[in-house]
């Protein structure tokens, strides 16, 4: 039982970690640009990707590097040749430009790799238990990623707060009019922005790849969870995407982890009363219940505390 | 939501020759929907009909949120499943407990649950307008997508729910076992329904919708909830999205979470985005054009979802307005008589745009297929994928293809300046 | 006789900020009451203050005695205050006599009534064709209201304004950017329109404030610093000194 905990408590705060590095591109995107990129977790599935191509290629090392400049670099170029001119009609359309792009990317990568998962193999230099808890290997890749997302949450923590970049982040994230106002080259500020946050989403994909599956359909499961994130914790807020992700990346772990349901705490019903959504509700598993709890937790919200749990800005 | 286009969607019934041309444009859609099946009656086109009446109810539900209401939603196919479900349930406890409903009304039970839903969830997920909507309204479709697989007794797992639709008491000696007399259902059904659709838009809340969509802020300062106006909304959709899902159940006799979830979602926001959604009329292009291209295509590439994905960021990009939005742009022309100056241009144009499409194609089959080798018949011409005279052909025609569609795009440009400046000063344009 | 607008001992502070400071002020019964001030004094702050824009952070507003402070601006707007914006805020796509019509729909007891056809409510139509006939813009009717010209965007403002009947209306710098013509033609139709009704009205133009209003307030800091009428204010030392010699004539 102690081992479940602990081994839960790390995975979960890993895919929570995974989470923020995503949503925290997302969430910066959006305050500045008032883009929701709907391809963002596509990106991500770029990213897991190229790395898998480039490692069969390079080797995984030199893919850690080269894979998300790619990413960052389709970014770019998305911002500068796709949202830019979509610009003038509207945040809507330039989400469903985004939705449009996530669409196609899903479809090109099914197309070139195939719709079955890959054999993205773990580096052989990582390949190793870390360390024994009571009686589970912990791989050290696994630690290797928690490493990664830390150091790229410290450095998003540096740049933010101690450079002049960050500080115009920083204020786009509550009052993005203003930061065209005060004189910045707005084009080139966003430009950036898009491929820096596109490029930490593919560097996520890189090294989550290996560790969770790699499979065209990686950006359509992950996608929605991202949004639930993002909403939970509260639109242009960082803390609160910070807070949301380890939220639901624990609780998430945790309910994959557990396999009671109300039938075996309670024991069975009445085996003579036929199905019904009750005998439903009462025999599923929490492991079974588990992709749909972010959901939940994004209908809590809304009841409870629509602006998210850290949520400023109405939009 | 700001955009450029500045049309009302409206076509009024003024008193005179305008009323004569409106009620005019109904009844010959409604004599076409009869007459049709009797000019084409093979097996698949009464079928492809009976897909495109379904579409046409699900895309027109649709612009009720995202036209009228400015609400984009990626979770609207919950209701069209919901419907569906809710359809087959009745149509079985129909047969089971002898009630005496006939078929025909079986698609009212399937609105009502997509109406209940829509209630129940609304009230929470109208709080928030914009994007923060959209990405509510795709968190909810994943929830109920994935709990339709949890609650087998309700959703019958992953196969799904079955019904019979002939078992269901007679009406007018009809059985409804023939394709034939279901599309009669459905067009019967669709006319109902555009015809409730379309006089909502003239109510007090469709007008009120609409000025919700253009400046929420603006609406609270005459005296309306912005959030009332949009659960209303929603609810109309809702139960509209419900008995075109209702339809579907009765077409195809079955229900499952597919019908529920995320690729029917996004079918349907492409069906109404490339119809136009400014215009009544939009949805019922794009709804057209999607199933023909959807039931056409399948068979032809697998990558047909890649060319949807392709028109619609072209869409996006450079005709927000959809189709309806690009045919009425030419009607000041129209009226003014400056028309004419610019279909050459468009003539001009075709033959670059068709080469640069045709390398596209040429790309992405090649792609598509190279691993496969079947070849690529291109205008009776067989490309393999895996020749490089293909690879030099696609490339020449997408690069040449492109160099000089823009070219030829830059003059309609210029014609279409020339024409409207004389449209303009002949009061065509305001 | 209970004043139409009193505010008391409001304040409105954004994180540690203070915008308005003990703002105070009281709007008598059909009075045509100016507030002016330097830029950034707030004045747009007070506006969305007092129609339920934003909350107050302390004090409280009533309107006709009654507190609003804290309700949302539909309610307020129910009970029958109406205000314009400094930044043009219509309803774009929609035509200008669509505009006027849903301004007036809520007054005429229409609410979101879906049983009924727009066109033939005869009260509605008729309502809006005196509305747009009153801001003479009824030879505009059908052109979509993002294509007017600028002057005639501020009219069909002030014309959404006054379209649901209320007896108090605000407006917010109404004649902001207008030419001189253009100025006393929008002064003639407020002076026209708003007749026994209470009017509040922002305003940088001082030859419009002096011709207008009965009374005048001056806001500086987030703080009323004068109230009084145009003579009054006109002589009160501490106005000239905020305004460092801005009086203009």
């Amino acid at each position: 039982m102690l081992e479940l905990i602990v081994i839960s408590t790390l995975n979960g705060v890993l895919f929570g970690m995974l989470l923020f590095l995503l949503s925290s591109g997302l969430t910066v995107i959006f305050s500045m640009m008032g883009v929701l990129n709907f391809a963002h977790a596509s990106f991500y599935m770029l990213g897991a990707f190229f790395g898998f191509q480039l490692t069969k290629w390079i080797g995984f090392w030199p893919a850690l590097v080269l894979a998300p400049l790619l990413v960052g670099a389709i970014g770019m170029a998305v911002e500068r040749y796709g949202l830019r001119n979509t610009h003038k009609h509207g945040h809507v359309a330039e989400l469903l430009l985004t939705f449009g792009l996530a669409f196609a990317i899903e479809e090109i990568v099914s197309m070139i790799w195939g719709k079955s998962p890959l054999d993205y193999r773990v580096p052989a230099l990582l390949d190793f238990p870390a360390f024994t808890i009571f009686s589970t290997n912990y791989p050290a890749y696994k630690l290797f990623m928690l490493a990664v997302s830390v150091v790229i949450f410290v450095a998003l923590l540096i740049v933010l707060k101690r450079t002049r970049v960050g500080l115009i982040v920083q204020a786009a994230l509550t009052h993005p009019h203003m930061v065209g106002h005060l004189g910045h080259n707005v084009g080139r500020v966003f430009m950036a922005v898009f491929g820096v946050g596109s490029a930490l989403a593919g560097l996520a994909g890189v090294i989550a790849g290996p560790a969770l599956v790699t499979q065209s359909d990686m950006a359509a499961s992950l996608g929605p969870i991202l949004f639930v994130v993002i909403v939970f914790g509260g639109l242009g807020s960082l803390p609160g995407a910070f807070i949301a992700s380890l939220v639901i990346g624990l609780v998430q772990t945790f309910a994959v982890a557990l396999d009671g349901s109300l039938a075996s705490a309670f024991g069975p019903l009445d085996p003579s009363a036929g199905p019904s959504v009750l005998t439903d509700v009462w025999n599923v598993t929490i492991a079974q219940v588990a992709p749909i709890i972010p959901y939940m937790l994004l209908v809590l919200i809304l009841i409870v505390r629509p602006l998210g749990l850290m949520g400023t800005r109405e939009s | 939501m700001n955009t450029a286009t500045t049309s009302t969607s409206k076509a009024p019934a003024k008193p005179g020759g305008d009323g004569l041309r409106f009620y005019g444009v109904w009844l010959i859609g409604i004599a076409a929907l009869i007459v049709l099946p009797m000019i084409f009656s093979s097996g698949g086109s009464l079928t492809s009909f009976s897909l495109i009446g379904i579409a046409i109810v699900f895309a027109l539900s649709y612009n009720i949120l995202l036209g009228q209401t400015g609400l984009l939603s990626f979770g609207h196919a919950v209701h069209y499943g919901l419907g569906g479900f809710a359809a087959c349930h009745m149509m079985n406890a129909v047969v089971s407990h002898g009630w005496p409903i006939p078929l025909p009304f079986i698609p009212l039970f399937g609105g009502l649950g997509g109406l209940v839903f829509a209630m129940i969830i609304g009230w929470v997920m109208t709080k928030r307008a914009g994007t923060v909507f959209a990405m509510i309204s795709l968190g909810i479709g994943e929830l109920v997508a994935s709990s339709s697989l949890i609650l087998r007794s309700v959703f019958g797992g992953e196969a799904g729910i079955t019904t019979d639709r002939t078992a269901l008491p007679k009406m007018l000696g009809w059985s409804f076992g023939p394709q034939l007399q279901v599309y009669y259902l459905i067009a019967f059904w669709l006319v109902l329904s555009a015809i409730a659709m379309y006089a909502l838009t003239r109510t007090p809340l469709g007008r009120i919708s609409n000025a919700v969509r253009d400046n929420p802020e603006r609406v609270q300062f005459i005296g309306y909830d912005p959030h009332v106006v949009r659960y209303l909304a929603f609810c109309f959709a809702g139960f509209f999205a419900g008995v075109a899902g209702g339809l579907t159940a009765i077409n195809f006799e079955i229900a499952n979470s597919a019908l529920l979830g995320a690729i029917q979602s996004g079918l349907v926001l492409f069906s109404t985005f490339i119809g136009g959604t400014a215009f009544f009329f939009g949805p019922i292009l794009g709804a057209i054009l999607v199933t023909y291209l959807q039931l056409g295509l399948t068979n032809l590439t697998t990558a047909w979802q890649l060319y949807f994905g392709i028109i619609f960021i072209g869409i996006v990009m450079y005709a927000p307005g959809g189709i309806a939005g690009l045919l009425m742009m030419h009607r000041p022309l129209i009226r003014a008589g400056t028309l004419w100056t610019v279909i050459p241009s468009y003539l001009v144009a075709i033959v670059p745009t068709v080469a640069l499409a045709c390398g596209v194609i040429l790309t992405i089959e090649t792609v598509a297929r190279y691993s496969g080798g079947e070849a690529i018949n291109l205008f009776g011409i067989g490309f393999k994928p895996q020749s490089p005279v293909t690879w030099v052909v696609a490339a020449v025609l997408v690069v040449g293809g492109a160099f000089v569609a823009r070219l030829t795009w830059l003059r309609i440009a210029d014609a279409w300046d020339r024409a409207s400046t004389v449209a303009r000063d002949r009061g065509y344009l305001a | 006789m209970t004043a139409a607008i009193e505010v008391r001992a409001v304040e409105k502070r954004f994180g540690n900020v203070g915008i308005i400071r003990d703002l105070n002020l009281s709007v008598a019964q059909g009075e045509r009451h100016a507030i002016i001030g330097p830029n950034g004094a707030g004045k747009s702050t007070t506006f969305n203050l007092i129609s339920g824009h934003i909350k107050p952070t302390s004090g409280e507003v009533r309107l006709n005695g009654d507190v609003i402070s804290g309700l949302q601006p539909f309610e307020i707007n129910r009970r029958g205050l109406s205000r314009s914006f400094q930044v043009t805020n219509v309803f774009a796509r929609m035509s200008v006599w669509e505009n006027v019509r849903c301004a007036v729909l809520w007054a005429t007891g229409h609410r979101y009534a879906f049983w009924k056809n727009v066109d033939s409510l005869p009260e509605v139509r008729e309502r809006t064709a005196q509305i747009l006939d009153d801001i003479h813009l009824t030879h505009r009717r059908d052109v979509p209201a993002g294509l007017l010209t600028y002057a005639e965007q501020r009219e069909l403002e002030i014309g959404i304004t006054i379209a649901s009947g209320a007896t108090v209306v605000m407006l917010d710098e109404p004649t902001a950017g207008m030419s001189n013509a253009e100025t006393e033609r929008a002064v003639a139709l407020i002076r026209r329109l708003t007749e026994g009704k209470t009017l509040v009205i922002v305003e940088h133009d001082m030859s419009v404030v002096f011709g207008l209003a009965d009374r005048i307030s001056v806001l500086v800091y987030g703080h009323i610093i004068a109230s009084g009428t145009p003579e009054e204010i006109r002589g009160d030392p501490k106005v000239k000194e905020a305004y460092l010699g801005e009086e203009a004539h």
